[in-house]
């Protein structure tokens, strides 16, 4: 998806693409290289299993547990292990911190690299010619596209994902919830905050 | 090489449309791509990426992602003598003549649990070597003008720009295209920020820089240059 959904401006029409697919599958599976059962598993992990859930479990964990966010900047990837969270796409995950001076956020200008153990699949947006073109140019014009208005004391630093480093966000914890526990906190942290695209609410629907 | 993929700072696609509630797959077949590219024990000569950047850019920019992905699986095969276009042509006319032709299903639940597993499992990228990194966190850096025909990591907005490095990332593999029969040893990778001002000129923004990992060959000191 070029991040739009008009399907008429593709190379090949869904049902090509569908037609190439079970094609390819049929042949892979009489070849031996593949079995059904192994892409019936993938396509359900990474439907069900991994996601920005994840993700947002190593956010309220850190927003606890002060030891533990020590750890996460300091190696990201092992710390996210502790959680059971690791894999392709994440072999070296990187933290990056929001604090009152600094928002980060993360493209992939090149391709569409993401930190799947954490995030799962990205979303079309973080695929779409017009994020990987525009962010590094103009990223508070596109963040305020996504409703977020930063201040210009705030430093915004993107970070274009070129190399094998995977990078996610450390949103900032946000004010009213002192009160709430580390499960509590989890389903305010959204996926876009981890990628840098919002912030976190205390309200969330 | 210097491809349509290489978007960063481009003008002309507009806004960046968002869907909400939106499926991980948008259509059953993206994902039977995304799991065949991800478990295929076949590896792509010259890499999946190449063969997405390698494409007409037409074609590129008429693609949607996983059509992209299906492009690279599918041409990898054919280089790699798997199979051939002739067969693949051959069972798209079968499904496509009769629809109702099964695909073919076969299980090996221990092998499906061993493919799962390594999926969960990662190897860091980070190589022990004997060496030493030429740049400190802090040292002004200024990226080299290079315009490499084949893969690289180096896009073009940032090349002859001048930015600090601020993280280093230790030895990783070189990912660029090598001539063949060239081994490179790994490079010290560096996350480099760049003020936006360096990057876009008068058109910068207020207040932002832009960080991107460099390899170190990608690098010289700045001191060289300036007479």
């Amino acid at each position: 998806m070029s991040g739009t959904h008009h399907h008429d401006a593709h190379a090949g029409s869904d049902a090509d693409m569908a037609l190439r697919t079970r094609a390819l599958e049929s042949l892979l599976v009489e070849k031996g290289l593949i079995t059904t059962d192994v892409i019936d598993a993938v396509v359900h992990t990474y439907e069900q299993d991994i996601g920005p859930l994840n993700g947002a479990k190593v956010v309220a964990r850190a927003w606890v547990d002060a030891a533990y966010r020590q750890r996460l900047l300091a190696d990201g990837t092992a710390a996210v292990a502790e959680l059971g969270f690791s894999g392709a796409q994440g072999a070296d995950i990187v933290i990056l911190e929001n604090t009152a001076s600094v928002h980060n956020v993360v493209v992939c200008t090149l391709c569409s690299c993401y930190p799947w153990p954490v995030l799962g699949l990205p979303p079309a947006w973080y695929k779409s010619y017009a994020y990987r073109s525009r962010l590094v140019r103009e990223p508070r014009t596109v963040l305020r596209e996504f409703g977020l208005d930063l201040p210009e004391s705030i430093e915004v630093r993107v970070w274009d994902s070129n190399s094998d480093i995977r990078y996610m966000v450390l949103p900032e914890r946000p004010a009213g919830t002192e009160h709430l526990r580390e499960d509590e906190l989890v389903p305010l942290v959204t996926r876009d905050a981890m990628i840098g695209t919002a912030l976190v609410s205390a309200n969330r629907a | 090489m210097n491809g349509i993929h290489d978007m960063g700072g481009m003008h002309g696609f507009g806004a960046v449309e968002r869907e909400a509630d939106e499926p991980v797959f948008h259509r059953g077949w993206e994902g039977r791509v995304f799991a065949m590219r991800v478990v295929t024990p076949v590896p792509i000569p010259g890499g999946a990426r190449n063969n997405i950047e390698t494409m007409d850019p037409l074609h590129y920019l008429r693609s949607s992602y996983y059509e992209k992905w299906l492009h690279a699986r599918v041409k990898g095969l054919i280089d790699s003598g798997v199979l051939t276009a002739e067969e693949l042509q051959a069972r798209e006319a079968l499904y496509r003549d009769r629809p109702d032709t099964p695909v073919p299903r076969r299980s090996d639940p221990e092998r499906a649990q061993a493919v799962l597993a390594n999926l969960r499992t990662h190897r860091s990228p980070r190589r022990a070597v004997d060496a030493m990194p030429q740049f400190d966190l802090g040292d002004p850096v200024r990226v080299r003008n290079l315009h490499p025909p084949g893969h690289t990591r180096l896009p073009r907005y940032v090349r002859g720009k001048r930015g600090e490095v601020v993280r280093f990332y230790g030895f990783q593999d070189v990912q660029d295209a090598q001539p063949p029969g060239v081994a490179v040893e790994p490079q010290a990778v560096y996350a480099v920020r760049f003020a936006a001002s360096e990057l876009w000129g008068d058109a910068a923004e207020a207040n932002s820089t832009v960080c991107i990992d460099m390899w170190e060959s990608y690098l010289e000191p700045l001191e060289e240059l300036s007479e």
